[in-house]
């Protein structure tokens, strides 16, 4: 052995294996740092959003602010710090309520993101006279930071401490609840005809490659396709779910299709031979025997296509479904918006709450989809037959 | 009076209609004249009623949709409604009389299902039908307006007088609006470079170690710990190149004596290089373990190193599938939209200076389609001729590479 190592030629050449080696693991551990790094950034940006400063005020339901001087509910000294739009909501609160007019109640309020930013350490362009304000509440205990509510109940605002993702959601369900309702039975029906009943030819053959090619096309396409068609031509609503529903299906056909092609020929022949040889029709072979067998597999591909739908944002930018959307959507048919679209919008807002905010909703988005593929794992692990 | 509308009340008002057909059928098949066995089972008697019910119905509301769409004329509402439950009580009637035990109900109901299906897969047919016609039809009226050639071959992207041509008044001594793409392209395929400058060596790499180093347990928790690279959506990454890499990039350049805009092309082509990475991992993972065990064998035999055996016999046998994997990734890169659109800026710039801002066709398409022009104003119609272009671009590379795929398959399969 050390005969052979002692040859100079064969030491370079096993270190030329070992550099090589150390190349193929270097690209690994670069690809596996960078995504260490992603969610790292991602989390320590976006986890101070789940808390949210308030702080303890006497608010006065007085006749004036039900009739509109919501600015005197609070006391002056604190007024420019609370968050004027929770303020202007006041009014509207009382008229609801008009057995609060003329109490006062001491209670917990939102305050403006600059004083938010300031107490969490962050940069920020609180006035120096409101800093010292702050930290003297914040000796008496009267400003705290407490779990951020708002993020999840309230809709988008032009104040970040108001803003919350509610109407994004709503829009994100709409969207992916129609999106499987158009793409699922028929990329089903599709793969079984394929692979179950489509006699061999051109136009048959022709609808495969077009498939593929289909789902090849950058998305952005998809969304070309849905202006032109769904909006111009059927007149659909635009920015509606409904819109988006449908052009995220017909993105999510071909992978839905693919998927379920591959589970329903990996169904082992002799489970049609048998189901027909008893006397079943092809029908009766496939809905009972065939198409049980492979539904964890088409399952699996589907939750995968659908998370997919989840996060694109492209094709519903051009249907328009990025708008300013403070209330969540009642029908499909209202203007919606959805979370990645939400992100989008939030990341061209210049103030630094909203980066926050930002990354907050990613973090959410992120939490979703990966557990959509974790279950679409387990579900391929635990129900998938091997034959 | 919308198109969804029609479809509510087709799915609102058939169901239940069609489950009391269902039980019409299935009764008069059992209450016919006892001692004729049936030919099917008895649900299928119920299908064939519940056929009869719907087929004329849903023909009626598709005729009358189809007419509604075309502009040619406007069903009322309760005429659709009534003139859909006559029809459907109609088909319902000859259904209930056709039935009796020596009808072939199966048979009948299985060449519907087999039409259904069949009908279900041109879907994808009239997808692709839609894109092309969609990007063609108003591209051409975009290339109506501005030259073809002025379009592929002008260095000049200026479109903000467009509206004015697009109000009437064109002649009004003001710049011309011009659409020259270069620029465009320019910083695109600079973009797409940059991405497979990353992605292409981190990918075969790491596809390598998978294949030909890593264990099988190893391998089989670094491929899905990989594939979330993939799964991440483009927003998220378009945010983070924004917010994170963009001003690292600026600050290191700024260490080293150099001046990098903030929406610099590089910080989106990195990002975008380590999204495309799983593409080519996988795919040339799959090729990889594709090559036959017999070549590898053979080489180390002869006394080669591994490395040696990879580079000399691994990697030009699986070559072609290698190719073909990243010209998938390019047609992945070149169509990506989100991330180019959050951090690679809106300012068409013909240079080769990867720290400057540059735009890209799918940044250009989403800013013509927000922008507030009307929709037949040069500008808006300008997103349909670049798409036009990124789709005749996406379909070459995929087609290229599918038949370069198959053709790999062949060979060792």
């Amino acid at each position: 052995m050390n005969d052979i190592l002692s040859n100079p030629a064969i030491r370079k050449r096993y270190a030329t294996e070992k550099r090589f080696r150390a190349m193929c693991f270097g690209a690994v551990v670069f690809a596996l740092l960078f995504l260490v790094f992603f969610f790292a950034d991602l989390i320590s940006k976006g986890w101070p959003a789940l808390q949210q400063a308030e702080m303890q005020a006497e608010v006065s339901y007085s006749e004036a602010v039900r009739d509109g001087k919501y600015r005197l509910a609070v006391d002056k000294r604190l007024r420019k710090i609370v968050s004027r739009g929770w303020l202007r909501a006041l009014p509207l609160y009382l008229e609801d309520h008009p057995e609060l007019v003329g109490t006062t109640t001491t209670k917990w309020v939102v305050v403006i993101a600059e004083v938010d930013q300031y107490l969490k350490g962050h940069p920020n362009k609180l006035k120096p006279k409101y800093k010292k304000l702050v930290d003297e509440l914040q000796a008496d205990g009267k400003v705290q930071l407490a779990f951020n509510t708002y993020f999840f109940t309230r809709g988008d605002s032009k104040m970040p401490e108001l803003a919350g993702i509610k109407s994004a959601v709503v829009g994100t369900i709409y969207v992916l609840l129609l999106t499987m309702l158009f793409s699922l039975p028929v990329g089903i029906m599709t793969a079984i005809y394929l692979e179950e009943f489509a006699p061999d030819n051109h136009f048959i053959r022709f609808i495969e490659v077009n498939i593929n090619n289909l789902a090849a096309i950058p998305s952005i396409l998809f969304g070309l396709l849905g202006l032109a068609i769904f909006i111009n031509f059927f007149g659909v609503p635009r920015s509606s779910a409904l819109v988006g529903g449908l052009t995220l299906s017909l993105m999510t056909l071909p992978v839905i299709i693919i998927s379920a092609r591959v589970a329903l020929e990996a169904v082992p022949d002799s489970i049609r031979e048998a189901a027909l040889g008893v006397g079943a029709s092809p029908w009766q072979a496939v809905w009972h025997h065939i198409l049980p067998l492979a539904m964890p597999g088409i399952l699996t591909g589907s939750i995968i296509g659908l998370a997919r739908a989840m996060g694109e944002t492209a094709p519903l930018i051009i249907v328009g479904m990025v708008a300013f959307i403070p209330d969540a959507p009642s029908s499909i048919l209202e203007a919606a918006t959805v979370l990645p679209a939400q992100i989008y919008t939030w990341t061209g807002e210049p103030l630094r709450a909203f980066a926050e905010r930002t990354s907050a909703a990613i973090l959410v988005l992120l939490a979703v989809l990966l557990s959509l593929n974790a279950v679409a794992i387990w579900l391929r692990q635990h129900f998938e037959h091997k034959w | 009076m919308s198109t969804a509308n029609i479809l509510f009340i087709i799915t609102a008002g058939i169901f239940p209609l069609a489950f009391i057909a269902y039980r019409l059928g299935t009764k008069k098949a059992l209450s016919g004249n006892g001692g004729v066995s049936l030919h099917s089972r008895p649900g299928y008697y119920g299908w064939v009623a519940v056929v009869g019910l719907c087929f004329p119905a849903i023909a009626a509301s598709l005729i009358a949709s189809l007419l509604h769409l075309t502009g040619l004329y406007t069903v009322p509402l309760p005429m659709l409604i009534t003139a859909g439950l006559i029809l459907g009580a109609g088909g319902l009637w000859l259904a209930l009389r056709a039935i009796n035990p020596e009808l072939r109900a199966r048979n009948f109901v299985e060449a519907i299902i087999k039409w259904l299906l069949l009908i279900a897969s041109t879907i994808s047919i009239f997808t692709t039908i839609g894109i092309v016609a969609s990007i063609l039809f108003e591209a051409l009226h975009f290339f109506n307006m501005v030259g073809f050639w002025d379009f592929i071959t002008g260095t000049e992207w200026d479109p903000d007088t467009a509206f004015l041509a697009g109000a009437g008044r064109g002649a009004e001594g003001v710049a011309q609006a011009q659409f020259g793409s270069v620029p465009i392209f320019a910083g695109t395929f600079m973009i797409t470079a940059i991405a497979m400058l990353v992605a292409a060596p981190v990918g075969l790499f790491s596809a390598i170690f998978m294949s030909e180093y890593a264990s099988h347990r190893v391998r089989s928790w670094l491929k899905p710990m990989l594939e979330v690279l993939a799964g991440i959506p483009t927003v998220v990454y378009g945010f983070f190149a924004a917010i994170t890499i963009s001003p690292m990039i600026v600050n290191l350049a700024e260490s080293m004596g150099l001046y990098a805009e903030a929406t610099n092309a590089l910080a989106p082509g990195i990002v975008m290089g380590v999204m495309i990475i799983p593409f080519i991992s996988s795919l040339s993972d799959d090729v990889l373990n594709a090559v036959p065990q017999e070549l590898r064998d053979g080489s180390l035999a002869l006394g080669t190193t591994k490395a040696e055996t990879i580079r000399n016999i691994v990697l030009p046998a699986a070559l072609p599938g290698i190719v073909a994997a990243t010209l998938l990734a390019v047609s992945r890169a070149v169509g990506e939209t989100m991330i180019v659109v959050m951090a690679a800026g809106l300012r068409p710039n013909l240079t080769w200076n990867p720290l400057e801002g540059m735009t890209t066709v799918t940044v250009r398409i989403i800013d013509a389609l927000t922008g507030d022009q009307a929709f037949d104003s040069p500008l808006t119609l300008s997103a349909f001729g670049l798409g036009l272009v990124l789709l005749v671009l996406t379909l070459i590379l995929n087609i290229i590479s599918i038949s370069v795929i198959r053709r790999f398959r062949l060979k060792y399969e």
